[in-house]
């Protein structure tokens, strides 16, 4: 026990290696919110009229909203008032090439090792990144366009297909569908938008990569990504942040929407700065994800691997509306030090023979807490539904909990549903016959954590398992003897 | 080779080996063999590191190296196979992932470069052979859902793909049938060289008609108190162990 | 409408401070009112509550503690049970010692009033939080409770069987019967619950049970819920485990209007182990919400809980286990299922099984299934010749028998098999 108590401290001192700052001139707004804040961005943005009255009719509900005190995390009360709600990188004029983004920027993007420069695009993969909630720049572009397919940022989709984010924005979360929701509706200043015609395949993963920069600043991005009938796309995101003394706030909405025979798959690699291993800093990830199956035959897979962040609040649910439409949750969510994690999904089940499928793995080191909170709804209409739900939690260290709230709320007697949980932890025994192989323990434990989350690091895309792999392992390092 | 002085060694409160001794040479195979609770698992689980035991006096050295200073991993690397009585299942894992990382840690330890995936295939499929083991068992997670049998093949498919100076199987008869048995013990003999040695843990003498002991030594209440070469397992087969608790009682009053 | 029960219970709580029984456990009672009066009555804004609603029980208007006018035939029939059994009755929520049998051996029944004042004092709703509002209101009425007290190393063979009868003949009655078990150290004891109405107002029982089970305790619980339409029954069970000692609880509802149990149970030292079994048979209107919570406070204990429920027609049924292993509970084996069949269009389910672990070194699980009866086995019955109501029946009985196998007393299951068999007719 004492050996694997020394491992376990060696393990929680390991450190986020994406904390740098960059020194790049911002254009911010001061901490504040009101009505003016809102109006002030939308017009920064040049926005319509319909949207600011959106906007702000947002802001007057959330007024009124209460902050959930239901999720199992604890975290000191935020004062609203004293966050940056608009900072952009000062860029001059719109972007023609990337050669033409600002070198401090750039270097920052190849320190994310994210793929902005020609070499990169041989990977194929289309990439919009967001910096302190303004999106930068949007790969690939030309490319995707000849398909029909629209990549852009939100900004961007608002000014040139104003029909298309007038028909979807909120359809599928809806302004006060809960109390971080509609404060992205209000200030919400970017995001990624991607639309993809009738019967096409996007020809390679689309990608965006958030970075909380500025200090003091909330970022509140909007993504929409809309799949046609019989289309098909595969979308990828990824985060981090520098480190910071004080907590930042990250409440971003996401609405997917899949039409008739369309497959929409959105991965997830969340890797926030979680705050240093005292608890100190990190980001607060309170985020709205949601996908509705609109027609029949639809599919929507969510994937994430949830590393970072002090605290994540998040529920990547999905709607089954359209009759045998699918919804899958593949999760792995670790939490290390003094992290809080309450996430899961919701699967409605609406339309008849409906299936969705959830594997959760969570796992606890540190002083940390992980929660799987779902729910499993199956509606009068919904004949011949199936839900099959797994939900396992590891621990490390006697310091840590998991937890496991499965809601599962059934009104039509044709439906099946099966749900499974356990906690275990990583048998010593299973550590020495790694050790008698001659691997040594800190390598058994990452061997170990990754056959524990085959399941679904098996869902996300060739290039972001590999990322998530050596994730895990750095979250863990040398977590259990 | 493997030299064991006087060991001692306890669980908890309670003494379990009580000053073994035991010589093995390079080429040998010894046989341990003793009735149920006579320390013989105990001494498999202390050569190969197992931390639930504590050492409280003696010495074990592995070709002059101190093994008992040595972390489980190390003595693994400098070349102790434990063939277990229970091999671990390990979820999500697969068998040829597991040993890619196992073959390349030793191969570091020992200042040798790592291997690719093409020539660890490549011995990979050769090992196979050897040990008639099906490469579809390989792909799955490692001792997951397989027989006794399966995880028995899986544990000498290791050993060879470790190539270990020291083996030591423990009670690897137990749970199989007389085909299994075979198969296994053929596996050990075509691995045995002039420059390895091996240590076959066993409470029947069954396995010793396939893998023929150089020497057998009988384990009683943590000490070796009698050894002899293969004649001294028939005979105990035939007549069981109390004549030989008998005789050591009577020396230890 | 929902103040007006409330209010009436506050004063009805502050009338009988005046009279001289009010002595009794004066500071828990004083203690619990206030708890009540803040919390109220619980509504579905609670987590605990979320699919039980209490508004139309309340809406109603009740007659507190009135005297009822049984005649003893009355009691005879309501009390009628095919078992050798001590008899423990409560007549709209009050205990009646002249209608009970109390002369066991090995274990004495007294009301609170006229028992060993240091044991109800030192036990009854001891270190109770009040997060459920209902126990903070039994607890503040519990003047006429029992105290069930089982000596040390005596083995009480006969099942102890309390009745909770209402008389809704001419009113409403809202009942509160409370009952505190101790079971000393090696003693064992079997204690069986049944709530029982007569007439066609509506009865709204609110029952509070604590058991305490010292070293070596062994406590088997039956609760037998197959009361009246019209009546809806709270029952809160507090089980606290010493040393090595042993519960099995079996909680079993056949019928009733609106039914919600909850049953927690506090491993508070090593070596315990506590059984958990249940079964909702449910058909129209009925509502059936089973609140479970076992919280393993200590290293090397063991829980295993298997609900399962049958819901037919609009019925609605709640199931919601909580394992919680705390901190220092290492070694912890708990094991939790909850497995429920519907068998009509309107029927719902809502299941939660929760597990709460603050502790590395524990085996835990819990699993959850609703479905429909499996279609394979239907269709294997019905291509053996029987019909398919026949096969229903048969698949339903299977099911309800997992449960019943789990009832230890033989003449108690016996019983239970036969009103099964006459509820499923």
């Amino acid at each position: 026990m004492s050996d694997s108590n020394k491992i376990l401290e060696e393990i929680t001192s390991s450190e986020y290696k994406w904390g740098f700052v960059t020194d790049i001139d911002n254009d911010s707004l001061p901490k504040g919110l009101n009505e003016d804040t809102v109006r002030y961005i939308s017009a920064k943005k040049n926005e319509p009229e319909w949207l600011l009255e959106w906007r702000l009719d947002a802001f007057r509900k959330w007024l009124k909203m209460e902050e959930p005190i239901w999720p199992n995390v604890t975290y000191p009360k935020i004062d609203f008032q004293d966050i940056i709600y608009y900072s952009a990188p000062k860029q001059k004029v719109t972007l023609n090439s990337l050669d033409e983004i600002d070198p401090e920027l750039r270097a920052t993007f190849e320190k994310l090792g994210i793929s902005l420069d020609e070499q990169k695009r041989m990977t194929g993969v289309a990439v919009d990144a967001v910096i302190d909630s303004v999106s930068i720049t949007t790969t690939f572009k030309v490319k995707l366009s000849e398909l029909g397919i629209i990549f852009c940022s939100m900004s961007e989709a608002v000014q040139e297909h104003p029909e298309l984010v007038r028909k979807y924005l909120g359809s599928v979360v809806p302004v006060t569908d809960n109390y971080y929701a509609a404060l992205n509706s209000a200030v919400f200043s970017d995001g990624s938008f991607c639309y993809i015609p009738k019967g096409v395949r996007s020809p390679m993963e689309l990608s965006t990569y958030f970075r909380i920069n500025a200090a003091n600043t909330g970022q509140f991005e909007r993504t929409l990504l809309i799949a046609d009938e019989s289309s098909y796309v595969s979308y990828l995101e990824g985060c981090t942040a520098p480190v910071r003394d004080e907590n930042q706030l990250h409440a971003a909405v996401v609405e997917l929407v899949a039409m008739e025979k369309a497959e929409i798959k959105y991965s997830t690699v969340q890797n926030w700065y979680p705050g240093d291993k005292n608890g100190k800093g990190g980001i607060y990830n309170f985020v709205t994800k949601r996908g509705i199956c609109a027609g029949d035959y639809a599919k929507i897979s969510w994937t994430q691997v949830e590393t970072g962040s002090a605290v994540t609040w998040k529920y990547p649910s999905c709607i089954l509306k359209g009759d045998h439409s699918i919804g899958e949750f593949y999760s792995v969510a670790v939490t290390n030090n003094y992290q809080q994690a309450d996430t899961g999904t919701k699967m409605i089940h609406i339309g008849k023979n409906t299936k969705s499928r959830i594997v959760s793995k969570g796992i606890s080191a540190g002083h940390s807490h992980n929660s799987y909170r779902g729910l499993v709804k199956v509606m009068k209409r919904a004949e011949g539904a199936r839900n099959y739900s797994q939900c396992d939690s590891l621990l490390m260290g006697d310091q840590c909990g998991a937890h496991t709230f499965p809601y599962i709320e059934v009104e039509n007697n044709t439906s099946t549903v099966e749900h499974e949980a356990t906690t275990s932890k990583i048998g010593e025994d299973q550590i020495f016959y790694c050790n008698q192989r001659g691997i040594a323990t800190e390598k058994a434990v990452a061997l170990i954590v990754n056959g524990y989350c085959k399941e679904v690091l098996n869902q996300l895309p060739m290039e972001f398992a590999v990322e998530a792999q050596k994730l895990l392992a750095i979250s863990l390092e040398g977590s259990v003897g | 080779m493997l030299s064991i002085k006087n060991l001692h060694a306890r669980i908890e409160e309670k003494e379990i080996l009580r000053g073994i001794n035991l010589e093995v040479k390079a080429g040998e195979v010894h046989a341990i063999m003793g009735p149920n609770g006579s320390g013989k698992s105990t001494l498999a689980s202390v050569l190969a590191g197992r931390s639930d035991y504590e050492v409280t006096s003696g010495s074990v050295t592995l070709n002059g190296k101190d093994l008992l200073d040595l972390s489980p991993e190390d003595r693994a690397r400098e070349g102790v196979f434990l063939a277990f009585q229970y091999p671990i299942e390990i979820p999500g894992v697969s068998t040829i992932n597991f040993m890619k990382t196992a073959v390349n840690e030793i191969r570091e330890y020992r200042g040798q470069e790592t291997m690719d995936a093409v020539s660890f295939l490549k011995l990979m499929k050769e090992k196979m052979k050897l040990v008639e083991i099906d490469e579809s068992l390989l792909k799955r997670a490692l001792n997951e859902g397989f027989s006794g049998g399966e995880k028995k093949r899986n544990e000498i498919f290791q050993m060879a793909m470790l190539e270990p100076s020291l083996a030591i199987l423990d009670e690897t008869d137990s749970g199989l049938d007389i085909d299994a048995l075979r198969i296994v013990a053929n596996g050990v003999n075509k691995l045995k060289t002039p420059n390895n040695a091996t240590i076959v843990v066993t409470h029947y003498q069954r396995l010793l008609d396939y893998i023929i002991p150089d020497f057998v030594h009988v384990l009683y209440k943590g000490r070796i108190v009698k050894s002899g070469t293969k004649e001294l397992a028939l005979e105990l087969e035939e007549k069981g162990y109390d004549w030989i608790k008998a005789e050591a009682d009577a020396q230890t009053v | 409408m929902t103040t007006e029960l409330k209010e009436s219970l506050i004063q009805h709580f502050n009338t009988l401070e005046k009279t001289p029984s009010s002595a009794l456990l004066v500071d828990t009672r004083k203690e619990a009112i206030s708890a009540f009066q803040e919390l109220g009555f619980p509504t579905t804004k609670h987590e605990e509550w979320k699919y039980t609603n209490l508004k139309n029980t309340i809406a109603k208007t009740y007659a507190i503690e009135s005297a009822a006018t049984f005649s003893a035939e009355d009691i005879k029939t309501l009390t009628a049970l095919p078992i050798d059994c001590y008899k423990v009755i409560f007549v709209n929520g009050i205990f009646s010692p002249s209608l009970s049998t109390i002369d066991a051996a090995g274990v004495t029944i007294e009301p609170f009033q006229t028992s060993n004042q240091e044991v109800v004092k030192n036990y009854f709703a001891k270190n109770l939080p009040y997060n459920d509002s209902m126990v903070a209101l039994n607890v503040a009425f519990a003047t006429a409770g029992t105290l069930i007290h089982v000596k040390a190393k005596q083995h009480v063979a006969k099942p102890i069987v309390c009745f909770y009868l209402s008389d809704v003949r001419s009113a409403n009655v809202f009942a509160q019967p409370s009952v505190l078990v101790v079971v000393e150290e090696a003693a064992s004891a079997t204690v069986v619950e049944l709530n029982r109405s007569l007439g066609s107002n509506t009865a709204f029982t609110n029952a509070f049970t604590h058991a305490i089970l010292k070293k070596e305790a062994y406590l088997e619980q039956y609760k037998i819920q197959n009361d009246i339409d019209n009546s809806n029954f709270v029952h809160n069970s507090q089980i606290v485990h010493e040393g090595k000692s042993n519960s099995y609880t079996t909680t079993i509802t056949l019928n009733g209007g609106l039914v919600r149990n909850n049953l927690n149970i506090t491993l508070g030292a090593e070596h315990c182990e506590a059984y958990l079994n249940g079964l909702y048979l449910e058909k129209g209107a009925q509502h059936v919400d089973n609140h479970t919570l076992v919280d393993h406070a200590m290293p090397n204990c063991y829980s295993n809980e298997l609900y399962k429920g049958i819901l037919d027609g609009k019925s609605t049924g709640v199931f919601n286990g909580k394992i919680w292993v705390r901190k220092d509970a290492q070694k912890t084996n708990a094991f939790q299922s909850n497995k429920n069949i519907l068998l009509s269009k309107e029927a719902s389910v809502h299941t939660k099984p929760q597990l709460e672990i603050f502790a590395d070194d524990v085996k835990c699980s819990h699993g959850a299934t609703t479905g429909q009866l499996d279609p394979e086995a239907m269709f294997y019955l019905r291509a053996r010749g029987v019909g398919e109501d026949k096969a229903k029946k048969m698949l339903v009985h299977a099911i309800a028998f997992d449960v019943l196998d789990k009832v230890k007393h033989d003449e108690l299951r016996a019983y239970l098999e036969q009103e099964i068999e006459e509820r499923l007719k």
